[in-house]
């Protein structure tokens, strides 16, 4: 019962070899049910997910959310869903037929694929492979590539504006966040995720609290939504790179976007929050299984406490935030915390001494890092306006 | 048989759109194609068990080389029209050059003898990797990183803006 995934896989597999299948087909057999699994529990979620983020952002916004369809709306999503499988295509004059259609598939794509890797529970993972940072940092560049097709084969002015800010964006903030990905990396002495997830003890957000920071604030950066919403900015570019896609094209993008938010979150549980791990994880796989979805939904849900809170930022301010403070930071960080886990490896101290100097040059760095940014902060410019006449009824003007 | 038909689809699906590169008029659609091509060049490397070179191929090439590609290409209007023409006066001289390279590359690869040893793949590769390029090829692993480094300086000189 306690292992309750392999179980059934075995159970599966004997089936199969029952029937005469060879060995090496069954395992494949299994691998693409395992894949179809993982991606059907990805969609699940984002149902539910995008009923918690609108009901969340009702209670925020001091609203009620969606509360027409079932009881607090909660098939509000289903009701959303069949709208939009019903809607029609609509396909521009002038754009590129095919990658107008490759774009939002490879959107979906962009963000499935990283769940190829995660470790689920110990022994519940997906292809462990021993470049599974750089994996996920690689596939990345697909999502990167499909917001360019959507731009620019829509043949929209505004859809090629927002592909451009994309490039901005997401390219300069990928800096910050590889760098402090490369710091649980360099804890655990591994890039294989599942090695990340059993070398925490503690959590890393205790021992790398920065780079946690850092990489907090770059990867929503990555996901493209609010306060990061500059590529779908409504006052100036309608909606951004996805202007000309209708019916289930556009649901596809919209969908990769939340999964993107939700994946965000599966990564921070991976590298700071110890991933499965918690009490009895181990005896109990299926339990890690929970944990982490858990502590997922956690993060997911304070980012979009965090975006639903915070105004979109302007795009100079955008690059300021990440050229001028998240990209030295994160260099500094890394270099210190290299340091650090060296020396204390080579004094051989207790696990508690390390862990607490660690987070004590962490704070240190956070620190500095936030007195100079603050002496060095440029006056802000403020522009007065004169006053406005106010209007009044003709005939009544004074004189 | 299985790896077989994996090598056999990634090298046409390779070949054909390196060839679409260079037969298409569209400049932005070679671009895309130039992508499909590295696509198919990584997942050559993870058939020969090489993931971390595959990895880097799609994180240097796609991510980085190809995105700037297709962006610097946007950013030119005048490059986006339809039918560019594809050749200049010496297209028969290059065409030449082209073709006597690949004769010689061809005639290197089949005469000399090159030395084959089977190595076991070790238990992790990375690890392996990253100790090696700190000790045996630290000197080329630093001369690169130096010659990144003049580059980076250089761009952000061009980039500055005068005063």
């Amino acid at each position: 019962m306690a292992d309750l995934i392999n179980l059934i896989e075995n159970w599966i597999k004997n089936i199969l070899l029952g029937w005469g299948v060879t060995e090496s087909l069954a395992v494949f057999i299994l691998q693409v049910l395992g894949s179809v699994l993982v991606v059907i529990v990805c969609f699940v979620i984002v149902i539910a997910l995008i009923w918690v983020e609108r009901k969340l952002a009702g209670r925020i916004q001091d609203r009620f959310g969606p509360n027409r369809a079932g009881p607090y709306g909660i098939f509000q999503s289903f009701a959303d869903i069949i709208k939009i499988f019903t809607k029609e295509y609509i396909t521009p004059v002038g754009a590129e037929k095919g990658l107008f259609n490759i774009a939002p598939v490879l959107a979906m794509f962009s963000v499935l694929a990283i769940w190829a890797v995660f470790p689920f529970a110990i022994n519940v993972v997906g292809g462990d492979i021993h470049v599974g940072v750089l994996y996920i940092v690689a596939i990345g560049a697909f999502g990167i590539l499909a917001i360019l097709m959507a731009g620019w084969s829509s043949n929209n002015r505004y859809a090629l504006l927002s592909a451009s800010r994309s490039v901005a964006m997401l390219i300069s903030y990928e800096i910050p966040m590889i760098i402090s990905l490369l710091v649980p990396v360099l804890l655990a002495h591994s890039m294989k995720l599942s090695v990340i997830v059993e070398a925490q003890m503690p959590w890393n957000i205790f021992v790398a609290p920065l780079a946690a920071l850092i990489f907090g604030i770059s990867s929503m950066a990555e996901v493209g939504k609010a306060p990061f919403d500059l590529l779908e900015a409504e006052s100036e570019l309608v909606a951004g790179y996805h202007t000309e896609y209708s019916g289930m094209k556009f649901g596809m993008f919209y969908v990769a976007e939340f999964l993107h938010q939700f994946t965000v979150g599966a990564l921070m549980a991976i590298f700071f929050l110890g991933g499965w791990t918690g009490p009895l994880a181990v005896r109990w796989p299926i339990l890690g299984v929970f944990y982490f979805y858990g502590k997922t939904f956690f993060i997911y849900l304070v980012i979009s406490w965090i975006r639903l809170s915070l105004p979109r930022i302007r795009i100079d301010e955008m690059l300021n935030l990440n050229w001028r403070f998240l990209i030295p930071i994160s260099f500094i960080n890394l270099i210190a915390v290299a340091i650090a886990d060296r020396v204390m490896l080579e004094f051989n101290l207790a696990r508690w001494i390390y862990v607490v100097v660690m987070f004590l040059i962490n704070i240190l760095i956070l620190v500095a890092a936030l007195t100079i940014a603050e002496k060095n902060e440029k006056a802000v410019e403020r522009v007065e306006f004169s006053p406005r006449p106010i209007a009044v009824p003709p005939g009544k003007e004074s004189k | 048989m299985v790896p077989v038909l994996i090598f056999g689809l990634s090298s046409v699906v390779t070949l054909g759109a390196a060839l679409a590169v260079v037969t298409n008029k569209n400049i932005l659609h070679s671009a895309f194609y130039l992508i499909l091509a590295f696509v198919g060049v990584a997942s050559i490397y993870v058939l020969l068990e090489a993931p971390f070179i595959a990895v880097v191929q799609v994180l240097v090439y796609i991510g980085a080389i190809a995105i700037l590609i297709v962006f610097a290409i946007m950013l030119t209007r005048r490059l986006l029209s339809k039918d560019l023409i594809q050749r200049n006066a010496q297209w028969g001289l290059s065409a030449l050059g082209a073709t006597g390279l690949f004769l010689v590359l061809g005639w290197i690869v089949y005469s000399v003898n090159w030395p084959v040893k089977l190595l076991t793949v070790p238990e992790d590769p990375i690890s392996v990797l990253g100790q090696e390029l700190l000790s045996t090829y630290v000197v080329p692993f630093e001369i690169a990183s130096v010659l990144l480094l003049a580059a980076l300086v250089g761009a952000i000189l061009i980039g500055r803006e005068r005063e």
